[in-house]
């Protein structure tokens, strides 16, 4: 029987096979703590690579539903940001609670870290609570092999009652067997019965409860007495609410009270909260004393990951060496990135010119070569830099480096009135700015996640690097430049640091949050992992130039070569040129705004290109190159944008447009965005009035420092 | 004494945490409770942030929270 491929919606609103009887999806859910690997596992699962994986608490920080078929299933997958535990309190912690209370599916596989088995089974002991069926995938199988660990996964099904498999999501080992089990359960009717044992006075009071319940024959829906019991003496409302109005309730209250009196002096506390942490936390200690057991005797020296930590997270050494690897990779960016640039810059100047030889129509010349060619063509020409920057930030997500420079910059954060967490979306935003204010929701204080959300822009993306390769490759010295870029970055953080400041003084002021963060263990990240990444960033990149940047070249293109209006006579070619040029629709647009941009030393084209700017940082680049394109024949031979750039513009005013650049508002993808995370489309407005502020204060300050 | 008090390479258990129930909550959910060991690993510069690992695990927390953790020193480090 031939499968047929599921194509349910992303929003999941149904659940039919497309077969209809018997080919129904089973929908399951990934619950489990941040960083134990369900997006792997969900890629391994569903045999794509559509999940984000890093190595850090909050990688995923939405929901994500993929489908796919296993051995003639339909599977339904969701994969939910990791939660510590079920009452988690940052937005994407929320997201995880809010599933798996109240929306229907059919099983849940609950994701631990096989090497790390006791944190991860308080998690456990909580979905069981849920009493939905469940199967205990426990990943990592070959780092616990590796160090040692062995697992007696029959006894741990045997306490918990829920299947248990061994899995590792990098080398796919039992991950068919997963699919398999769940697949059964979904069939099965009901889950075993656990055999969870609490402590003495615990067990104890359960049992007397228990007992009065058999006794006087009440049961609550499909709940067995034990149960019922264990909930009651824990406080569940919902238990209460139904026994509220029941006449065994005189009977129960007393009881109850001195229940739970016993087990107050038992736990020196009254706080049932923390009284189920002390009793979950010495369950799940018991488990692994029972169940897990290493076969090395625990070395006495140290583990790898506490070595490197020592370099790395060294009191006196860590800040430099974080920067040096910042450096390093701005350096890298631009040396290594301007290599292939210059065949790829020979390549489409080749390119344009053969095209333009069997062209005969001068208008279409002139859209297809100074508009298209120039235009793609300036953006792709950064290709190689962006690759480099997306392989830096991709080592820095899966290497496990990414929280301790969290760690190390909370204090100096911490001044400024940021929290060293709101690293992660910062480092983020170097690549591209929509994914990093979708990272603000690991922030759990709203107030943080504002400023950060505030600040983001000033962290310059991916898509704003190759204009700083260009004025830098322009205005300094191949030697100087990949420092002028680190220095643009430097400060564009620096500024974003004493913005949030001011805006923590001045508009969000509030209680601090507490810094509480995992560190995770040092992974080598696999080369595939690292290839996946950027290989999507790049063609993504790459994908946009030929959609959006051509599209956006072509309007350009027409904007500044229509209307036609007939130059004066008396003027020379060069002239002429620039004449038509500047009596264009852009030409007119651009002289509109100029008095605006006059006193930062812009000219009209650099106000269009930044004005372009709005809707992608890549248009800036693609704009320039077709606005000098046209104007090309005004310089005597040369073609190239950075000579044209040297020709035109000063110093000074160079520096002013990095600056407006580095500070100004994100594109308009990233807007939105902004909008949604922020709460409205008043936020908007105001980052807009903030940045443009911010913006033109500090390139105005620039350009009449150096001019 | 206090968890910040500790030195590198100290270990120690957990008697008591005075600490507002957010926080709370959330050392709990890493297994940070009363008479769970940890140890010192390592201090950022100034002491803004401490490094401790509980169960195998190794978290970053700032001083002001240690602060509020209670302990009683096991093992003395070597340094
Ligand atoms: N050695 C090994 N590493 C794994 C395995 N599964 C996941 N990892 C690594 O664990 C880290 C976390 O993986 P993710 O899939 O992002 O974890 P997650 O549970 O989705 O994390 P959040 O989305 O933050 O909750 C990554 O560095 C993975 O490479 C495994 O089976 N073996
Ligand atoms: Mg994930």
């Amino acid at each position: 029987m031939a499968c047929q491929s599921c194509n349910c919606s992303t929003e999941g609103d149904t659940k039919q096979g497309k077969d209809g009887a018997g080919l129904e999806a089973i929908r399951v859910v990934l619950a489990g703590q941040p960083n134990v690997g369900k997006s792997m596992l969900v890629n391994a699962m569903s045999g794509s690579g559509r999940m984000k994986v890093g190595n850090f608490s909050g990688v995923t920080v939405e929901k994500t539903e993929i489908c796919f078929e296993h051995h003639c299933h339909q599977f339904e997958m969701v994969d939910l940001p990791g939660t510590y535990s079920i009452n988690g309190f940052s937005k994407e912690e929320k997201v995880a609670h809010d599933y798996l209370m109240h929306e229907s599916y059919d099983v849940i596989i609950n994701v631990l870290d096989a090497t790390h088995m006791q944190r991860n089974l308080l998690l456990t002991l909580e979905l069981l609570k849920l009493n939905k069926k469940m199967v205990l995938a426990l990943n990592m199988a070959d780092e616990a092999a590796k160090e040692g660990i062995e697992i007696d996964v029959n006894q741990i099904e045997a306490v918990i009652g829920v299947p248990v498999i061994l899995v590792s999501a990098s080398t796919g080992e039992g991950v068919d067997a997963l699919l398999d089990r769940v697949h059964e359960v979904a069939d099965s009717r009901r889950r075993q019965h656990s055999r969870i044992l609490y402590s003495d006075p615990v067990e104890e009071e359960i049992d007397r409860v228990a007992h009065f319940f058999d006794e006087r024959g009440y049961s609550y829906r499909d709940l067995s007495s034990r149960e019922l019991a264990m909930r009651t003496l824990m406080g569940d409302p919902v238990i209460y609410a139904a026994l509220h109005d029941h006449p065994i309730m005189i009977e129960l209250q007393p009881l109850i009270a001195a229940s739970l009196e016993h087990i107050y002096t038992h736990h020196e506390s009254k706080n049932m909260d923390e009284i189920k942490a002390n009793e979950y936390t010495a369950v799940a200690r018991g488990i692994r004393l029972e169940t897990v057991h290493c076969k090395r005797e625990k070395r006495r020296g140290k583990s790898l990951t506490k070595r490197i930590d020592d370099i790395l997270i060294n009191k006196y050494f860590g800040i430099p060496i974080f920067l040096f690897f910042m450096w390093a990779l701005f350096q890298l960016t631009f040396t290594l990135g301007a290599l292939p640039m210059d065949w790829i810059d020979a390549g489409f100047t080749a390119f344009g010119d053969a095209v333009g030889s069997m062209i005969s129509h001068e208008g279409l010349r002139s859209l297809i070569v100074d508009g298209i060619i120039a235009g793609v063509g300036a953006v792709v020409l950064f290709l190689p830099n962006i690759i480099i920057l997306y392989i830096g930030i991709a080592l820095l997500e899966t290497t496990g480096y990414m929280s301790r420079v969290a760690f190390l910059l909370d204090g100096f954060f911490h001044k400024f009135g940021l929290h060293g967490k709101s690293f992660i979306p910062l480092v983020t935003g170097f690549g591209c700015t929509v994914p990093a204010y979708m990272a603000t929701r690991t922030l759990k204080s709203e107030k943080d996640r504002l400023i950060t959300l505030f600040i983001l822009g000033f962290m310059s993306c991916g898509a704003r690097l190759p204009i700083y390769v260009l004025f830098a490759g322009a205005f300094f010295g191949p030697d100087q430049a990949g420092n002028v870029i680190f220095a643009i970055y430097i400060a564009g953080a620096l500024l974003g640091l004493v913005m949030a400041k001011v805006l923590r003084v001045v508009v969000f002021k509030g209680e601090d949050e507490p810094f509480v963060m995992e560190m995770p263990k040092y992974r080598l990240p696999s080369f595939k992992l690292i290839w996946h990444t950027v290989y999507q960033q790049a063609s993504g990149y790459l994908k946009k130039a030929g959609t959006f940047i051509l599209v956006a070249s072509m309007l350009i293109w027409f904007a500044s070569t229509y209307p036609k209006v007939d130059a004066p006579s008396e003027l020379g070619v060069n002239q002429a040129k620039l004449y038509e040029l500047e009596h264009s629709y852009l030409g007119q647009i651009g002289h509109a705004t100029e008095p605006f941009f006059a006193p930062l030393g812009f000219d009209w084209r650099m106000a269009v290109a930044l004005e372009a700017g709005l809707a992608a940082k890549e248009v800036v680049v693609s704009t320039l190159g077709v606005l000098y394109a046209i104007g090309d024949e005004v310089d005597a031979e040369s073609s190239s944008l950075i000579t044209q750039l040297k020709a035109n513009v000063s110093f000074a005013s160079a520096i002013a447009f990095i600056v407006f650049v580095m500070i100004y508002l994100p594109c308009l993808a990233a807007s939105m965005v902004f909008a949604r995370e922020a709460g409205g489309y008043k936020y908007l407005l105001y980052l807009f009035l903030f940045t443009t502020a911010t913006a033109w204060i500090f390139a105005f300050a620039a350009y009449h420092l150096l001019n | 004494m206090k968890l910040s008090e500790l030195k590198k390479g100290d270990s120690a258990k957990i008697i008591a945490i005075d600490a507002t129930e957010d926080l709370k909550r959330r050392l709990r959910s890493f297994g940070v409770i009363k008479g769970s060991e940890l140890s010192v690993e390592t201090y950022s510069l100034a002491k803004k942030t401490i490094e401790i690992m509980v169960d195998d695990t190794l978290i970053g927390l700032r001083a002001i929270e240690a602060e509020k953790v209670e302990v009683e020193k096991i093992t003395e480090g070597k340094n």
